[in-house]
């Protein structure tokens, strides 16, 4: 009984993991990179995750679109937080083909004031906006205004998606 | 609404009966860029209007609105100076632009003050259409959905549906929103001032992207000449006869999505007739603002926003984008 209880469970393990290396071999694993109401000090999810297809991506960002397309933006996800001192921020979580294509996108956007922060496999700051990259994955967090407080509640909301990518 | 038949039969006539009243109400200022041959632009700027918080101050919007239409009609009491602009007794259609969110799309000080303003000059609140793509790109605004034709009207494309038969001009075959085919008589724009990833610039002529169904077939070459073509198509041409330009806030570069460190405050609206010579105007505060900050000119980027002088050219006539025809008033 003990041995073939055993059988089943390595069969079912086998399984699992050849399961799990089609489902990334044909197509980015489904990720959820976006935290809880509260998961992250002081940060509310105010929305539901809206997801944007590469086909269907002009819906939300059409005339921008193109970009993405072009660095092979496989999905682009997207949900609004606020914080606790009423700051608004929206966080896009861009699901590329490759790293590369995340490099791309963010290497295009930097201005000379972008300030370098410890985040996935490179990120910078700016006074409003965070954004970085870890793997296939380019993030992008967005304030609303610019208090004080912006920059440091910023960064810990994308350390929070971070741990979840 | 008209139903197919009503508006068949309206397109058909189409562009002569539309100018013709469109003309009524702007009939005085025509006659006076007639004496000029230029056309008009005013380009009114509040320094204080916007610092560093989500939306500027409403009152000081609205001021700046009643001067920037008191500049260009010349009229300064507000009611009077507005029924120059709209025909009496007809639907008017506010074309706002939220494709970019929150962050960088026509502000709700400037909505409101322009709807307060067209009731002052007699437009009953359900003859005043707000309205955009959809749902979304009105509440990024800060705007509620509203059908209810006793108060100001206020739903996108979504809710309207669009035209089942294309239109064409040009490259441009497009099939219309509802709201602009049959729902509005007269469409004043509210384009946001942007940088454009695409054409360039986006402002009055591209917020016309916008009442189309399927515009990113339109952004091939630059969006040139898609642009012009989309404009000349009567519909447009003949209902979008008015701009009040939101230059409030603007993104420089990495448009038309919000950037906040590519965002500034020109403080301005830029208001007139002529489509084209308002997207000039517009193209040269954005190059204005890229030199000042170091990064390239449009057509080094690799956009340049050469659909503004396809829409001059000959075969589109749309207006002007030579500085020695535009009367640019700064005020």
């Amino acid at each position: 009984m003990k041995l073939l209880s055993t059988k089943w469970m390595l069969a079912a393990v086998a399984i699992a993991a050849v399961a799990a290396i089609g489902s990334t071999g044909c197509k980015k694993a489904k990720v959820n990179a976006f935290p809880d109401s509260g998961a992250v000090a002081g940060w509310q999810k105010s929305g539901d995750t809206r997801v944007y297809e590469a086909k269907n991506l002009y819906e939300y960002i059409d005339g921008g679109a193109e970009e993405y397309i072009s660095a092979g933006v496989v999905t682009t996800s997207t949900a609004d937080y606020k914080y606790q001192s009423g700051l608004e921020a929206t966080v896009d979580v861009h699901t590329m083909n490759d790293a590369a294509g995340a490099q791309k996108i963010m290497d295009h956007g930097q201005t000379r004031d972008a300030k370098s922060v410890q985040l996935g496999d490179a990120g910078i700051a700016y006074a409003q906006s965070v954004i970085f990259r870890k793997g296939p994955y380019l993030v992008r967090i967005v304030a609303y205004e610019a208090t004080p407080d912006a920059p440091q509640a910023l960064l810990a909301l994308a350390h929070g998606i971070e741990a979840k990518l | 609404m008209k139903n197919r038949r009503d508006f068949l039969k309206s397109a058909a006539t189409g562009a002569a009966l539309l100018g013709a009243q469109s003309k009524l109400g702007l009939a005085s200022m025509i006659d006076q860029h007639a004496v000029t041959s230029k056309s008009k632009v005013v380009v009114a700027k509040d320094p204080a209007l916007h610092g560093t918080a989500a939306q500027p101050d409403e009152k000081r919007v609205a001021d700046l609105l009643d001067r920037a239409i008191a500049a260009y009609t010349g009229i300064h009491n507000q009611a009077e100076a507005w029924k120059k602009i709209v025909p009496a007794g007809k639907v008017i259609g506010l074309k706002t632009n939220g494709l970019g969110g929150r962050g960088i799309c026509t502000h709700l000080a400037l909505i409101n003050a322009v709807c307060e303003r067209l009731q002052q000059a007699g437009v009953k609140p359900g003859n005043i259409v707000i309205w955009d793509r959809n749902a979304r790109d009105l509440q990024v605004c800060g705007l509620t959905i509203n059908t209810d034709p006793s108060k100001v009207r206020c739903y996108g494309s979504d809710v309207s549906g669009f035209e089942e038969q294309p239109m064409k001009w040009g490259t441009a075959s497009v099939k219309f929103s509802k709201i602009l085919t049959r729902d509005c008589d007269m469409v004043i724009g509210l384009p946001i001032l942007k940088d454009h990833e695409i054409a360039g610039v986006t402002f009055a002529m591209k917020n016309m992207y916008g009442v189309v169904q399927h515009p990113w077939e339109l952004h091939g070459s630059n969006c040139n000449p898609s642009v012009a073509d989309l404009n000349c198509i009567p519909v447009v041409r003949e209902k979008v006869r008015f701009t009040i330009g939101d230059a409030i806030s603007s993104v420089y570069e990495g448009g038309p999505g919000f950037h906040p460190e590519r965002l500034w405050y020109p403080n301005s609206l830029i208001v007139g007739e002529d489509r084209v010579a308002i997207d000039h105007t517009a193209l040269q505060m954005i190059e204005r603002k890229r030199a000042e900050a170091g990064v390239p000119t449009l057509e080094a980027a690799g956009r340049p926003a050469h659909y503004i002088a396809t829409a001059a050219d000959a075969a589109h006539q749309l207006g002007t984008n030579d500085p020695a025809r535009i009367h640019l008033m700064e005020v």
